[in-house]
C-alpha cells in the first residue's frame, strides 16, 4: 500500500558527499525505527551499499545499522524522512531513475514485507 | 423501527488522504459527523504522531477532546498494535508485553475511549494479565476477530474460553466484517487483472470462490491452467478469506462491543458487492447488538495503483447503506463545501 507515494516528487537533491530525497513509510501507521530492517536505495540501476545510507527524521540522523536498536524514535505515518545516499560527487544534473525499497518487521504478519517504489526524478542543475 | 445500533467511522478509512496531508484530524472528524457517524475510532499511532515510542503531547490530546466536543462526536476505540517483534531476533518478553498493553490502556483512557482494539495475534495470556488494569481504567480490551480467523477457529474459541474463565468484563471481541466475504471483491479482481491475470483465470477464481471451493484446490487448478505469479497470488487470497457465517457472532454477542464495518468498494447505488451487510445487520439486530458499526474502508490499497481513492465518498456511500439497513429516517449527507 502507498507504494506510489513513498518517494516524494521533486525532492531529489545533491548534498555534501552524495544525494538525498524525501521518503515515506508505505504503511497505514508508523513504525519504531528498530523494526525498519532495510531501506535499499538504487540510482540509475546502481545499488547504494547499505552502510552508505542515512536516515533522518526531525533533526536526528541514523545509519541503518544504528536504527536496528533505536527504541525511542519512530518513522511516523506519512512522515517525510530525509534519505541520504553517500556517493562522492553526487549526481549529474538531469533525470535519474530512483528506486526505494523498504523492508519492515511487522509483528502480526507471518512474513517480512518489502515494498518498492520507482520514480524518475529530475535533479535541478 | 430504528435500531439501537449506532454508526461510526474508523479514521483508517481516510488513510490515503491523511497520509498525504490532504485531510487533517479535524477534517476526518468533521466529515464523519456530517454523515451522522458520530462514533470515532482511530489507530492511535496513525492519528497521533509519536505514539507509542516517542509519546504524545498533552496539547494533542487536548485538541482531540476539543474536536470531539466541537463536532458532537463520541470516542469509540483506540486501535493499538503491540509490536512484540520490536527486538530483532527475539520476541518481546511476556511482562514487557503486558506493560505495553497497560501503556495503551492509559492512552485510550486519556482519549476518553471505552475500548482499545487488540490485534488477533496477541496472546490471550497477555490480555488476561492486563485485564484488571483495564477494569480500573474503565477500558475494555477487544480482540479483533479478522479473516482468516473467525468465530469457529480454535484460536478464537480458546481465547473466548480464557476470557470467560478470567471472569473479567474487560475482555471481549471486535469482529471485522471482512470475515463474511460472500463474493470475490470486484476491485480485487480488477487489480489482479491490471497485474496481468488473464480474464479466463480471473473468471474461474471468482466462480470458484462463489462455489466455496477449497482454496488449495483452486490454487492447484490455476497452476494447471498455466497461471503464474499474479494468477497464483489471486488464487492465494482464498487462503486468507472465506465466506464465514455471520450467525456465528450470536454465540458471542455478549462479548462483542464494537464492529469494524470493513468494505472494499461501495457502488454508486450503495451496494458493497462482496460483503452481505443486509444479512450482517439482521444478525446484529437479532443478537441485540447496541454498539457502533465503524466504517473501515480498505479498498484504497486495491485501487491506488490506477486511481486516486476518494475515501470520503466511499465512506458516505457506506453510511447511507448502513442508515437504511438500520431503519433511520434520514439519508446521511455531506454539507456542501463552503
Amino acid at each position: 500500500m502507498m507504494d506510489k507515494l513513498m518517494i516524494v516528487e521533486g525532492s531529489l537533491e545533491n548534498v555534501d558527499g552524495g544525494f538525498a530525497f524525501l521518503g515515506r513509510l508505505p504503511y497505514y501507521r508508523g513504525l519504531g525505527l528498530s523494526m525498519i530492517e532495510d531501506i535499499q536505495v538504487t540510482i540509475d540501476g546502481e545499488v547504494i551499499p547499505r552502510e552508505n545510507v542515512r536516515f533522518s527524521v526531525r533533526g536526528k540522523t541514523y545509519t541503518l545499522d544504528e536504527m536496528e536498536t533505536v527504541y525511542d524514535d519512530r518513522w511516523n505515518f506519512g512522515e517525510k524522512a530525509l534519505i541520504t545516499a553517500l556517493k562522492p560527487g553526487g549526481l549529474a544534473p538531469g533525470a535519474h531513475k530512483l528506486e526505494m525499497a523498504v523492508r519492515n518487521r511487522v509483528s502480526y504478519l507471518p512474513f517480512v514485507p518489502t515494498t518498492k517504489c520507482v520514480k524518475e526524478l529530475a535533479l535541478a542543475a | 423501527m430504528t435500531s439501537q445500533i449506532k454508526r461510526g467511522v474508523s479514521l483508517y478509512s481516510y488513510q490515503n488522504e491523511t497520509f498525504q496531508g490532504k485531510m487533517t484530524l479535524e477534517d476526518c472528524i468533521r466529515v464523519s459527523a456530517e454523515l451522522g457517524a458520530r462514533g470515532i475510532e482511530i489507530i492511535g499511532e496513525q492519528s497521533f504522531w509519536g505514539w507509542p515510542e516517542v509519546g504524545v503531547a498533552q496539547a494533542d490530546i487536548d485538541n482531540w477532546h476539543a474536536l470531539i466536543k466541537k463536532y458532537d462526536c463520541v470516542p469509540v476505540s483506540h486501535d493499538y498494535m503491540l509490536d512484540y517483534k520490536r527486538y530483532k531476533g527475539r520476541p518481546m518478553p511476556f511482562e514487557e508485553q503486558v506493560a505495553s498493553v497497560k501503556k495503551d490502556i492509559d492512552f485510550g483512557a486519556a482519549l476518553g475511549m471505552p475500548f482499545i482494539r487488540s490485534l488477533v495475534s496477541i496472546a490471550p495470556e497477555v490480555l488476561v494479565a492486563a485485564a484488571p488494569y483495564a477494569e480500573e481504567k474503565g477500558i475494555k480490551l477487544l480482540t479483533e476477530v479478522h479473516a482468516p480467523l473467525h468465530f469457529d477457529h480454535p484460536w478464537i474459541i480458546r481465547m473466548a474460553e480464557m476470557f470467560q474463565k478470567s471472569g473479567s468484563p474487560a475482555l471481549g471481541f471486535l469482529p471485522d466484517m471482512g470475515m463474511f466475504l460472500d463474493k470475490f471483491p470486484p476491485v480485487w479482481r480488477a487489480k489482479f487483472e491490471r497485474l496481468g491475470v488473464p480474464a479466463h483465470i480471473a473468471d474461474y477464481i471468482v466462480k470458484a470462490y462463489e462455489d466455496r471451493v477449497l482454496s488449495e484446490y483452486v490454487i492447484l487448478e490455476v497452476q494447471n491452467m498455466g497461471g503464474v505469479g499474479p494468477a497464483i497470488a489471486m488464487a492465494e487470497t482464498l487462503r486468507h478469506n472465506a465466506a464465514f457465517e455471520p450467525k456465528r457472532m450470536l454465540d458471542y454477542m455478549g462479548m462483542i462491543h464494537n464492529i469494524h464495518g470493513k468494505f472494499y468498494e461501495m457502488t454508486a447505488d450503495y451496494v458493497e458487492p462482496s460483503i452481505p451487510y443486509d444479512r450482517i445487520v439482521e444478525v446484529l439486530k437479532q443478537g441485540g447488538y447496541n454498539g457502533y458499526i465503524c466504517s473501515e474502508y480498505e479498498g484504497n490499497r486495491w485501487i491506488e495503483d490506477a486511481e486516486e481513492p476518494d475515501s470520503v465518498e466511499q465512506v458516505r456511500r457506506q453510511q447511507v447503506m448502513l442508515a437504511r439497513l438500520l431503519g433511520e429516517p434520514e439519508t446521511p449527507a455531506l454539507k456542501a463545501a463552503a
